[in-house]
């Protein structure tokens, strides 16, 4: 990385944003619904702090409502977000972890690890130039926009009209999709595994709807990666792509 | 209570996002292993975005396919995702006020 930091920071702010604009409305109605659920604007807030990661945080107050324990919504969290090991094993081949002498280096595997959300992964695993530095910025952004928005919907309740929230409501997917359409341009093999990721997803909702949607990804990832990898068997541009990180 | 089952949600979320991370590339992996991890943002994607875009508006499945659709006409040009993702916004939120809610 030849750049300048302050700059890779900036790049990572600059691509957190649009994660940011689809967490702020989540968040708020987390915290909305965190405080109907009987929730104090500290705890709601403690949740979006220390555990991050929006599905789960959802289910727990589901669960809390119908007077489940607590043991219960732990391992419902567990349950839901053992998706993001398989991001962290996929993240950990990219992030270049070299600089042994430096002080913060003991403590920065936690610090990207705990940034790891289904949205930053996806961001971050699309950046050619994918750098510490980059990732920093890029986590920061996200993980300041959930937590923002937590609390400022517990404390102030609904200041968006809902036909708002729920327009806002689609920013993730456009997200999703606006980050997914390079790729496709680049290899229609990848376009192809996005598609049988969609459709083992689903499959796997309506076959068995009670499996979390954590596990749906789990299986869905697992399942069409496992596809792609086949496809392209033994050409080495995709090995390439990721050794070069 | 709730600040235990927080502590508790806190270590089983963050534990499985830390173990490869803390390991990194100590770990070597054979080539084919690797190749299935280079596809994991791209089925990720897919089941991200499918089939939870249909549910965007309760039982408006298509409002969220038409912004989507947007989003992604939007993203053969831009080079920022902002562009699409307010984009989208501005389509599903005109689209339930056009129709009413």
């Amino acid at each position: 990385m030849h750049t300048d930091p302050a700059a890779e920071v900036f790049r990572g702010i600059r691509a957190g944003l649009p994660v940011a604009v689809g967490y702020v409305p989540m968040a708020m109605a987390f915290g909305v619904l965190a405080t109907h659920t009987g929730l104090s604007v500290l705890q709601a807030g403690g949740m979006s702090f220390f555990v991050y990661a929006g599905a789960s945080q959802f289910a727990a107050l589901g669960l809390l409502a119908g007077g489940a324990s607590a043991l219960a919504v732990v391992l419902a969290t567990l349950v839901l977000n053992f998706r993001h090991f398989l991001m962290s094993v996929a993240l950990s081949r990219r992030l270049p972890l070299k600089r042994e002498g430096h002080p913060l280096y003991p403590v920065l595997p936690f610090v990207l690890a705990f940034g790891i959300t289904d949205e930053t992964f996806v961001v971050a695993s699309m950046e050619e130039r994918l750098g510490i530095r980059y990732f920093l910025g890029l986590i920061t952004t996200v993980y300041l926009a959930w937590l923002s928005g937590t609390l400022a919907g517990a404390g102030f309740s609904s200041l968006i009209p809902p036909v708002i929230a729920r327009g806002m409501g689609v920013a993730l997917y456009a997200m999703f999709i606006a980050i997914l359409v390079p790729g496709v341009r680049k290899s229609l093999l990848n376009g192809l595994v996005a598609v049988a990721g969609g459709l083992v997803a689903w499959g796997a909702s309506l076959a068995i709807p009670s499996v979390p949607g954590g596990w749906r990804i789990v299986i869905a990832i697992l399942l069409a990666s496992g596809l792609g990898a086949l496809v392209a068997g033994g050409s080495a541009d995709e090995i390439i792509r990721e050794e070069s990180a | 209570m709730i600040w235990v089952m927080i502590a508790g949600m806190c270590l089983v979320t963050f534990i499985p996002r830390a173990i490869p991370m803390v390991l990194g590339r100590r770990v070597v992996l054979p080539g084919w292993v690797r190749r299935w991890l280079s596809f994991f943002p791209y089925a990720a994607l897919g089941s991200l975005i499918f089939p939870g875009i249909l549910t965007v508006v309760e039982g408006r499945p298509w409002i969220g396919l038409a912004a989507g659709g947007c989003a992604a006409l939007l993203a053969l040009k831009a080079r920022n995702a902002i562009f699409p993702v307010l984009a989208a916004i501005a389509v599903a939120v005109g689209l339930q006020l056009a129709l009413g809610t």
